[in-house]
C-alpha cells in the first residue's frame, strides 16, 4: 500500500499554479469561521483595526451565564434534534428495510414521494401547513416544531436505510431464528451489528439537519420556541458581534464532534451524503 | 399475500407521515393560493393571488434576483468543485487536510457561514480594514458594497463557500468509482488532456454532477435565512418576500404569500423533472 501511493504521487506531481489554487482554497474554506472566533473574545474591535484592541471573555460569560437565554435555547435545540432523530430511526428503519430488500408494485412512486421532501424547500410546504398546526394547538410548541422537523429528516433516514439494506443479506436472520433466537434477539445480535455503521451516520446527519433548521422553526414555533439558530440570527442582525461569535462557536460544536466520529464512514457515494445539502 | 402485508406495514408509518406533512402542506398551499382557506373563513376559489403577483413589479424583481442567486451560485460552485475534485483525486501531500476541511465545512450550518461572510465582506469588515491598511480606502463607505448589494454578491459567496465541498465530494466519489482506463485509452489515441476531460470524463460524471447541481439550485432558490441576513430590503429574495407577506397583519396578503411558496415548489419540481430527463438521456447515449 505504502509503495503504491508513492508511485502514484511521483506520477502526479502538481504544478506551482495548482499548489497556489489549493492554498487559496484552504484559506477560503477556513476564513469565514475566523472572525466569529475572534469576535467571541474581543472587547473592542473598531474600524480600521485589523485585530481587536482589547480582549475579554465578556461574551462567553454572558452566553454561559444561567440568566441569559442561550443555555435554554441550547437545551431546546438539543431536545428537538434528539427527539426528531429517535423518531426518524423508529419510523425510518422499517421503511428503509422494505425499500432496500423488496421489489413491489408502486415502489418507484414511493421512492419519489420520499425523495421529494429532500429537494423541495421547507418554506414551500410549511406556509400551507401553518394553519393546521395552529388549529391543532401545535403552533408555538416544541412538539409542533419537532413534528415539522420530520419533513426534512425522516425522508433522509429512509433513503439512508434503504441504501444500507440494499447491501444486506437477510438470510443470517433466518438462520438465527432457526437456531432458536426470537425476533428481538435476531435483531439485536444479527441485524443491528450489520446495519450499525449506516444507522449511525444516518442518525448523525438527521440530528444535524434538525439542528440547522431555521425557517421551519421560525414559522411553526412562531418565535415562542427559541432555538440556537434563531438566537444567532437575532444577535447577528442586532450587531452584537461578540455574543454572535460565542453562540456561533457553540452552534458549530456538535457538527465538529460528530465529524470526528463519522469521518471514516463519510463518502460522497453514501446515500446519507445528499442530505448534507440541507444543513 | 403475507409478504405484501409485511411490506405495507413496514412502509405505512413513514409514507403516512411524509404524505401527510409534505403532500398535505403542498395541497393546503395550493388551495390557499387559490383563495380557499376555510380555517380563516375564505371559501371563494380564484386566481386573484397569481394575477396579483405576476402583475407586481416587486414579485418580478424578487423572482429575477432569486433566479440569479440560485443560477450563479450553482454554476460557480460546480466549476470550482470540478477543479478541486480533479486535483483531489490525485495523491499528494496535504490531500487529507483538504478533504477534512471539506467534511468540516459540510457540518457548519449555512447561517454561520452567512455571518462569517458578513464579518469578512461588509463595509467595516475584515477586507475593508485590509483595504484601509493598504491605503486603498479612507472610510468604510469607500469599500464596494458586497453585502446588502443589488447583485447579491455576499449571498452568492456564502453559497459557493458551502456548496463547493458538497458538490466536490460527490464528484470525487464518482471519480473514484470510475476506472482510469477510459481516460488512458483516450489519451493513448491522441486526445489532449482537455479532450479526454471534455469527451470522456465529463460525460461519465454528468449524472452525479447534475444531481448535485439540482439539489444546490433547489436549495439556494428556497432558502430563507441567508438572503434575510445578507440581502437588500428591495428587491428581497423570493422566500423572504413570501415570509413577509405571510406574516403581514393583513390576512388578505396570505393567498399571495402561498402563491409565492408554490412558485418556489414549482421551481424545485422542475429541477427534479429536468434531472430525471437529463440522466435518462445520458444513460442512453
Amino acid at each position: 500500500m505504502q509503495e503504491r501511493t508513492h508511485i502514484v504521487r511521483s506520477k502526479n506531481g502538481l504544478s506551482p499554479l495548482v499548489w497556489l489554487s489549493l492554498a487559496l482554497l484552504v484559506t477560503w474554506l477556513v476564513l469565514p469561521l475566523v472572525p466569529l472566533a475572534v469576535w467571541s473574545v474581543s472587547r473592542s474591535w473598531f474600524f480600521p483595526d485589523i485585530a481587536p484592541s482589547a480582549y475579554s471573555l465578556r461574551a462567553w460569560e454572558y452566553v454561559l451565564s444561567p440568566t441569559s437565554e442561550v443555555l435554554p435555547a441550547l437545551g431546546t435545540t438539543l431536545i428537538i434534534a434528539l427527539g426528531v432523530t429517535i423518531l426518524s430511526i423508529l419510523i425510518g428503519l422499517p421503511a428503509g428495510r422494505a425499500l432496500g430488500l423488496y421489489r413491489f408494485r408502486g415502489k418507484a412512486l414511493i421512492e419519489l414521494l420520499i425523495l421529494a421532501p429532500t429537494i423541495v424547500p421547507g418554506i414551500a410546504v410549511a406556509l400551507g401547513l401553518h394553519v393546521v398546526f395552529l388549529k391543532a394547538g401545535l403552533a408555538g410548541t416544541m412538539s409542533g416544531v419537532l413534528i415539522v422537523h420530520l419533513i426534512p429528516t425522516l425522508p433522509y433516514m429512509v433513503l439512508v436505510m434503504a441504501g444500507v439494506f440494499a447491501n444486506y443479506n437477510p438470510d443470517a436472520e433466518a438462520q438465527a431464528r432457526s437456531l432458536g433466537a426470537n425476533r428481538l434477539q435476531a435483531f439485536r445480535y444479527v441485524t443491528l451489528p450489520a446495519i450499525l455503521p449506516g444507522l449511525l451516520i444516518g442518525s448523525l446527519f438527521a440530528f444535524l439537519v434538525s439542528w440547522s433548521q431555521y425557517i421551519l422553526t421560525l414559522l411553526i414555533g412562531g418565535g415562542r420556541v427559541v432555538t440556537l439558530p434563531l438566537l444567532l440570527f437575532n444577535f447577528a442582525s442586532a450587531g452584537r458581534n461578540d455574543i454572535t461569535g460565542a453562540i456561533g462557536m457553540i452552534y458549530i460544536l456538535p457538527g465538529m464532534i460528530l465529524l470526528v466520529f463519522a469521518a471514516r464512514y463519510m463518502s460522497g457515494r453514501n446515500q446519507a451524503y445528499t442530505a448534507t445539502g440541507q444543513i | 399475500m403475507n409478504e405484501r402485508w409485511k411490506i405495507s406495514l413496514m412502509l405505512a408509518p413513514a409514507v403516512l407521515i411524509i404524505a401527510g406533512l409534505f403532500l398535505g402542506g403542498l395541497l393546503l398551499g395550493i388551495m390557499g393560493s387559490l383563495g380557499y382557506m376555510p380555517f380563516i373563513g375564505r371559501h371563494d376559489w380564484s386566481f386573484d393571488a397569481y394575477r396579483e403577483i405576476v402583475t407586481s413589479e416587486r414579485f418580478y424583481h424578487s423572482f429575477l434576483l432569486t433566479f440569479h442567486i440560485a443560477f450563479t451560485s450553482t454554476i460557480i460552485a460546480s466549476v470550482i468543485a470540478m477543479g478541486a475534485a480533479l486535483v483531489l483525486r490525485k495523491s499528494f501531500f496535504g490531500r487529507r487536510v483538504i478533504q477534512f476541511l471539506f467534511h468540516l465545512n459540510l457540518t457548519v450550518p449555512h447561517l454561520v457561514g452567512a455571518i462569517g461572510i458578513l464579518y469578512l465582506f461588509s463595509q467595516s469588515g475584515f477586507f475593508a480594514r485590509l483595504a484601509h491598511e493598504f491605503h486603498l480606502i479612507a472610510r468604510p463607505a469607500d469599500f464596494p458594497a458586497l453585502v446588502y448589494d443589488p447583485f447579491a454578491i455576499g449571498i452568492i459567496l456564502q453559497y459557493v463557500w458551502k456548496e463547493v465541498p458538497f458538490i466536490g465530494l460527490i464528484l470525487l466519489a464518482n471519480m473514484q468509482s470510475l476506472s482510469h482506463d477510459y481516460e488512458a485509452v483516450a489519451r493513448s489515441l491522441g486526445a489532449s488532456r482537455w479532450q479526454s476531460f471534455r469527451h470522456v470524463l465529463l460525460p461519465l460524471l454528468s449524472p452525479g454532477l447534475l444531481a448535485a447541481a439540482m439539489i444546490v439550485f433547489a436549495f439556494t432558490f428556497g432558502a430563507y435565512e441567508i438572503p434575510a441576513l445578507l440581502g437588500q430590503n428591495y428587491p428581497a429574495a423570493l422566500p423572504v418576500l413570501a415570509y413577509q407577506a405571510f406574516t403581514d397583519t393583513d390576512l388578505n396578503a396570505r393567498p399571495a404569500a402561498l402563491a409565492m411558496a408554490m412558485v418556489i415548489a414549482i421551481m424545485s419540481a422542475l429541477m427534479i423533472f429536468a434531472y430525471a430527463r437529463l440522466t435518462r438521456r445520458y444513460v442512453r447515449a
